[in-house]
């Protein structure tokens, strides 16, 4: 019932070897008040097929839900490739004789990071984009010893939410900078108050709504705090928009789920980290590196180690050790089967198409709650029960965000991606 | 004056890097395009006016690199994979065909999102019963994030009782995550030393213990195979104090249906679902790292919690006030806690005993096998696995890294080596339940077959291994000319870094 | 193993050369070839203040690191830009080129208390047994 190869005769054989008669003495270390009795209550053994007929959920194939995580097109050789059993069952490759694959596939997953984010560095990968956000605040505690941590509203809800978990026992300060509600940018005049010098802070592009924040301008104020970041929750954007790199951060963040990894429920989720050569040391994760073998051959193996657990442990640059590697190593192959022309055009099919429906909204009565420039999500006001009666019908408008943000009464953020058909945005639309 | 080393460009290259088969043109992927692919003026300030940096390259160049550089790649499909405390077992083909299931569904998608709901609540009840626990959060996405969310927990608790401990007692057999993830919790460590026979004695804590100690982790069975036989006068001794005890349940694979953590007196603990319950490791993850508590601990527990409206639906509440908060974007690794579903009732209560009894059966019987040949550091019996050194190697100048390197020109991927850090060249072999019997056999001929040449030909293993893709890696000139991306390859090209 | 005459030494394998008022800091032999080959070394920076058994750095290899102790209180008043560039000389010339830092000490009676040359040499001995 079990994946135990052995028969009878085999145990009979190990036992002899070991000079044992009875399996139960293997276990005479273990105090006798300490074992379990009774079988466990759970359910099994079931073959496959009583497996397969448990019930499952159809997904809805009308879907406008982002919110940091997004359905984008997936080319099938990313499945055909990720699902060789070389990588994915695969450990950590802290063998790199016989790890080049895993290795060579996550230095390229580094190099395409960093070209993409316009940053000098990017580590192998990280859990999701809320905990990169987090981890990076971590990596400005230790580099500045700063006291606040500054993150625009604006930023995606549940990353401010587990950055405020990780940053409740440092001693450090959470604050928060209000959008604007006109425009759904970050607000200009609080902006201007920031005095940073002692604080790190925290902007994401475009934000939560969507919506692209003046970029140029938040710079040039952020410069004056320790340490800032750009927090990058839709990876595809970085396909069209100026590299966040550009505007002189000293770390890109977030998601890159869209590269590669279809939506699976919520995760597994791709987190990503890129950095300065100011700040590669201080860096958390892992990091592959290039190198040479003993017959003066191009190989690659982990390098940095010595910032990570296994060797500083609680002076470690962070925790972490499994990270999300087959989800970076499709990323990996998601940007090699798109190439720089694919990838800026789904960044120009998203905004096009986000673009596009919601002026064919605006034209059936609604307007969208932000004015400001937007890529490819925008909030609408939908009351709930409309929304539930669409979600009945297999239709997902948009995720509702009054939970995260009360002042939005019955506000809907709705993501527009290459995945959304024809059909789709006329079912959408007949039934607002 | 010696100049920094920089790339030599000279390298025979095995697999040239994916960029140098790009050529303006060469990628011509169809994309879908429902939409007039036009950018509205406004959005025109924002853009990058470059195209990406990414290589262009056909479709069949892009699958003929990958799967080249896969086949440098060992994984257990292939062959024995006996990383100690790592559990690199067999992962069923089922688990994978499941998980597939859940692929298109969005997190915002109520109705299937009810399905995945009510399949999540299950494994939270199937990881009670099998730890002997109250409560479980399944969002923790690895080993050492489960870790940091129990500490985190256990922190809440003391600031809720209104004292403020920091001290955490982390015996030397730990994995580095455990004082690392203290840290980031708050906490400072102090290590204690495990007693003569391998094991943590309680008289070592209670010497240990005062008013500041918040919680002990301990890892059961230990790091060197052995079961912790003082735990619970230990969990007695930390409840005295009013201190917990956390469990690193890596090496949970020795005991499912044998003896549970709650029984022991464990107050928190998480688990790997990529090692005890069959999930693939990824080349490095995605993991699973549920946390589970007891019923005292049960408020402080990341939100969402998953609750059960009787007659209705299974939906996520949020309403905790005593929670630490979220500790991940969204419901953590959910393919994976879907997979680890799959493999508990596909084994079922009978099949997960015998797989932890195999586990132990197949530890011992390499063991046995080897134990004449090589320095066995603790006579103490062991369970899943167990520690050798390189003492008697040593002798012909033959290092724990000389035999890990040779295991490969056999075909195995080597053990865990140089931990734990309390044994000097330590040597760590788990080969889990799923190994069929000529497979150890044939692990232990080779070990043998090199210890023979340890003895004899030693100066052949320092050029081990000769037969993989790469021969022995040189690990310090990645850390001198540091070289992470392409950008840096081409910029060292101009030898920009000698001085 | 070479230990110099005219050096002082730690109980943390750190030397230090009197020169004046002035102490330049390094690793001893023994500490360089417990490490293995060095892969980065980073030092505090100029003007930083220490006491005696401060951590004035960490040296790297590539599975350990290790904290570098101030032999004597005082103030660091050269820094060793060198080993930014070139790690690899603490292992090729500890007690030359690989000199890390110089302090201006508080009290140069503090070096009263450290090793010299034949006590440092019976404490490696028992170290290695």
């Amino acid at each position: 019932m079990s994946f135990v190869p052995h028969d009878q005769a085999d145990r009979q054989h190990m036992l002899e070897t070991i000079g044992i008669q009875d399996e139960e003495e293997l276990f005479a270390t273990i105090p006798q008040n300490l074992r379990l009795t009774q079988r466990l209550k759970i359910p099994g053994p079931l073959d496959e097929e009583n497996i397969r007929r448990i019930p499952q959920g159809q997904f809805s194939h009308v879907c406008f839900a982002g919110g940091g995580i997004y359905r984008h097109h997936i080319p099938a050789m990313v499945d055909a490739l990720a699902n060789r059993q070389e990588f994915y069952t695969s450990y950590t490759p802290y063998q790199p004789e016989i790890s080049q694959g895993v290795l060579q596939s996550i230095f390229e997953f580094q190099s395409m990071m960093a070209a993409l984010t316009g940053m000098y560095v990017s580590n192998a990968s990280l859990y999701d984009g809320a905990t990169a956000l987090a981890e990076a605040a971590l990596m400005a505690i230790r580099a500045k010893q700063i006291k606040r941590v500054l993150v625009t509203r604006a930023t995606n809800p549940r990353f401010r939410s587990v950055l405020k978990t990780y940053l409740d026992n440092t001693g450090v300060k959470l604050q928060e900078i209000p959008f604007d509600m006109a425009s759904g940018q970050v607000e200009r005049f609080s902006l201007e108050r920031l005095n940073g010098e002692d604080a790190a802070l925290f902007v994401q592009n475009p934000n939560f709504f969507g919506i692209l924040e003046p970029m140029d301008c938040i710079a040039k104020f952020a410069r004056q705090s320790a340490f800032w970041g750009i927090v990058v929750s839709e990876a595809v954007s970085l396909g069209l928009l100026k590299r966040p790199g550009d505007y002189g951060p000293d770390c890109v963040v977030g998601e890159a789920q869209s590269f590669g990894n279809p939506p699976n429920a919520g995760g597994p989720l791709l987190g990503f980290m890129c950095t300065t050569k100011e700040h590669l040391r201080r860096m958390p994760g892992r990091v592959v590196g290039l190198t040479k073998d003993s017959r003066g051959r191009q190989a690659f193996c982990l390098t940095l180690a010595t910032r990570e657990q296994h060797i500083r442990r609680e002076k470690a640059t962070s925790n972490i050790c499994t990270n999300e590697g087959l989800c970076a190593i499709r990323a990996a192959l998601y940007l090699a089967a798109m190439g720089p022309r694919g990838l800026r055009a789904v960044a120009t099919q998203c905004v096009a198409g986000a673009h596009q429906i919601l002026q064919l909204i605006q034209q059936v009565g609604r307007q969208p709650v932000f004015k400001g420039p937007f890529f490819h999500e925008f909030v609408v006001q939908l009351d709930a029960d409309k929304r539930k009666a669409l979600e009945d019908d297999g239709i997902i408008p948009g995720v509702p965000i009054e939970y995260y943000y009360p002042e939005i009464k019955n506000g809907l953020l709705v993501a527009v991606t290459e995945m959304n058909t024809r059909e789709d945005w006329k079912c959408l639309l007949e039934n607002l | 004056m010696p100049a920094r080393e920089s790339i030599d460009h000279s390298l025979e290259i095995l697999e040239p890097l994916l960029i140098t088969h790009s050529r303006p043109g060469r990628n011509k992927h169809i994309l879908p395009d429902p939409f007039k692919p036009c950018v509205p003026d406004e959005l025109l300030p924002f853009m990058n006016p470059e195209e990406v940096r990414l290589p262009d390259v056909a479709e069949v160049e892009t699958v003929r690199h990958f799967t080249r550089l896969a086949r440098m790649n060992f994984g257990v499909d292939q062959g024995m994979y006996p990383l100690g405390s790592c559990t690199m077992k067999y992962n069923p083909k089922i688990c994978e065909n499941i998980a597939e299931r859940i692929r298109n569904i969005h997190s915002s998608d109520k109705h299937p999102m009810h399905m995945v709901l009510r399949a999540l609540a299950a494994l939270q009840r199937y990881l009670e019963e099998i730890c002997g626990m109250d409560a479980c959060c399944l969002w923790p996405a690895a080993g050492a994030h489960g870790e940091l969310t129990g500490m985190l927990v256990v922190k809440k608790a003391f600031q809720t009782r209104g004292e403020d401990r920091s001290v955490v007692l982390i015996p030397d057999t730990a994995h580095g995550t455990n004082p690392a993830s203290c840290a980031i919790a708050g906490f400072t460590t102090r290590n204690i030393p495990s007693g003569p026979r391998g094991f943590l004695e309680a008289a070592t804590v209670k010497a240990h213990l005062d008013k500041d100690v918040a919680a002990l982790m301990i890892t059961n069975p230990n790091t060197l195979g052995i079961f912790e036989q003082e735990i619970h006068e230990i969990a007695e001794l930390l409840h005295a104090n009013g201190s917990y005890l956390y469990m690193d349940g890596a090496n949970l694979n020795a005991i499912l249906g044998i003896s549970r953590p709650g029984d022991m007196g464990v107050d928190c603990l998480h688990v790997n679902l990529h090692k005890t319950f069959g999930t693939p490791h990824g080349g490095g993850g995605p993991g699973g790292g549920p946390v589970l508590v007891q019923s005292e601990l049960e408020r402080f527990l990341p939100i969402p919690r998953i609750v059960h409206v009787p007659r209705e639906l299974f939906t996520l509440s949020y309403s905790f006030p005593d929670s630490i908060g979220m500790v991940q974007s969204t419901l953590g690794n959910v393919s994976v806690l879907l997979k680890a579903i799959v493999y508990i009732i596909r084994l079922g209560p009978k099949g997960l005993l015998e797989a932890s009894r195999t586990a132990v059966l197949n530890a011992n019987y390499l063991k046995a096998r080897l134990k004449d040949h090589f320095d066995l550091p603790y006579a103490t019996p062991t369970l899943h696995e167990f520690v050798l050194t390189d003492k008697r190697q040593k002798e012909q100048g033959i290092s724990t890294m000389d035999m890990a390197k040779a295991l490969m020109d056999f075909g195995f991927h080597p053990p865990t080596v140089y931990f734990p850090l309390v044994v000097s060249g330590a040597m760590m072999i788990e080969p889990t339940e799923t190994e069929p019997l000529s497979e150890l056999d044939r692990f232990a001929d080779a070990m043998l077959t090199i210890a023979e040449e340890a003895a004899q030909y030693p100066q052949a293993l320092h050029d081990k291994p000769e037969l993989t893709p790469v021969t022995r890696v040189d690990e310090v000139y990645a850390a001198r000319s540091l070289c992470l991306t392409w950008d840096m390859l081409e910029s060292k090209d101009d030898g920009a870094v000698s001085k | 193993m070479s230990i110099p005459d005219d050096l002082k030494f730690t109980k943390d394998h750190e030397w230090g050369r009197i020169e004046g008022s002035h102490l330049r800091v390094g690793i001893t032999d023994y500490a360089q070839s417990e490490l293995g080959d060095v892969v980065f070394v980073e030092l505090k920076s100029i003007g930083t203040k220490l006491k005696a058994g401060e951590s004035f750095g960490t040296v790297e290899s590539v599975k350990a690191v290790s904290d570098l102790y101030a032999p004597a209180g005082g103030t660091i008043v050269e820094v060793n830009q060198e080993l930014e560039q070139a790690p690899e000389l603490v292992n090729q010339d500890c007690y030359g080129a690989a000199w890390m830092i110089v302090l201006e000490m508080d009290d140069v009676s503090e070096t009263d208390k450290l090793m010299d040359a034949v006590a440092y040499e019976q404490f490696v001995a028992s170290e290695a047994r």
